[in-house]
């Protein structure tokens, strides 16, 4: 029952708070243009993000390159998976925004990118991993009383 | 072209998310004291819930998740706590591998960091990562 100590990557934390930023910026133009490209594009790096993880998604890459040799030594790392997570959850949201947009259903553009935009500018202004709190209510609420996972808890 | 619906959306999601994140802020890892109330309305766990024996003081009680942000810090928190006061241990638990007893003390978030007496009974509870100070403010005597 006790959580198991397992060998994880650790990120710089304002790599993904960065990241965030660019991502506020880039839906809040989708949502102005109603350009699909542009979200098409979104669409990419996320699937990148949840692929790969955060540090070899573009924008992560952007920061290793152009933002963090700026910067002093970051005072603590952080456990990459949930950053990764939440690039999932943005994925999701933005695929389905893309096919309102392309459907031409724009109701559902709006709620889809409007929710995005909403978990990006937390993560960038809050530090708020909109995606990250939401998981236990979701396991909660989806997975069966008897469920038992053997997913490790972070050390 | 722009789209002036798309330009009020923009506006509405980032002033209702910097109400929200602000809200958030503030209540975010807040140590709770539920002492104080009836018997009736304290949860009591056995050293068997959490598959640990009691500390002879307190018993520090972590529920984490792999996706979980501040859990990190909220572990060497309470681990550290731990290990400076006599008679407090430490107990993290994976809340995806014990939803039974996440619902049966309504854990909707992690970090959820519950202080047991040595007799088990749940007096304190803070959601978020609390502070170090807070903690040791919530231990029982």
């Amino acid at each position: 029952m006790r959580a198991t100590p397992a060998v994880r990557r650790e990120i710089d934390p304002r790599g993904p708070r960065f990241a965030a930023a660019l991502t506020t910026v880039v839906l809040a133009a989708v949502l102005i243009t109603q350009n699909a490209w542009l979200l098409a594009a979104q669409t990419a790096v996320f699937a990148v993000g949840a692929l790969a993880g955060p540090a070899a998604a573009p924008y992560g890459r952007l920061f290793a390159r152009a933002v963090r040799p700026r910067l002093a030594p970051p005072s603590q790392l952080e456990d990459a998976a949930p950053p990764r997570f939440a690039q999932a959850v943005g994925l999701v949201f933005s695929l389905t925004g893309l096919a309102g947009l392309l459907g031409g259903v724009v109701v559902l553009g709006y709620v889809a990118v409007g929710a995005a935009l909403a978990a990006a500018f937390l993560n960038a202004a809050f530090g708020l991993c909109l995606g990250c709190e939401t998981y236990l209510a979701y396991r909660r609420s989806f997975l069966s009383r008897s469920a038992h996972h053997t997913t490790e808890v972070a050390p | 072209m722009l789209c002036v619906t798309g330009l009020l959306v923009v506006v509405l999601v980032l002033v209702a998310a910097t109400v929200f994140g602000v809200w958030w802020r503030r209540r975010d890892g807040r140590v709770r004291n539920l002492d104080g109330g009836s018997e009736d309305d304290v949860d009591v766990l056995s050293p068997d819930d959490i598959g640990h024996e009691f500390g002879s003081r307190a018993t520090l009680v972590q529920f984490s998740t792999a996706f979980c942000q501040p859990c990190r810090a909220t572990r060497a928190t309470l681990a550290h706590v731990a290990s400076s006061t006599d008679g407090v241990v430490h107990v993290e638990i994976d809340a995806e591998a014990n939803l039974d007893l996440v619902r049966r003390l309504s854990v909707l978030r992690t970090p959820t960091t519950l202080v047991l007496d040595d007799g088990g009974r749940v007096v304190v509870r803070a959601s978020g990562a609390p502070a170090l100070r807070d903690v040791r403010a919530a231990l029982p005597d």
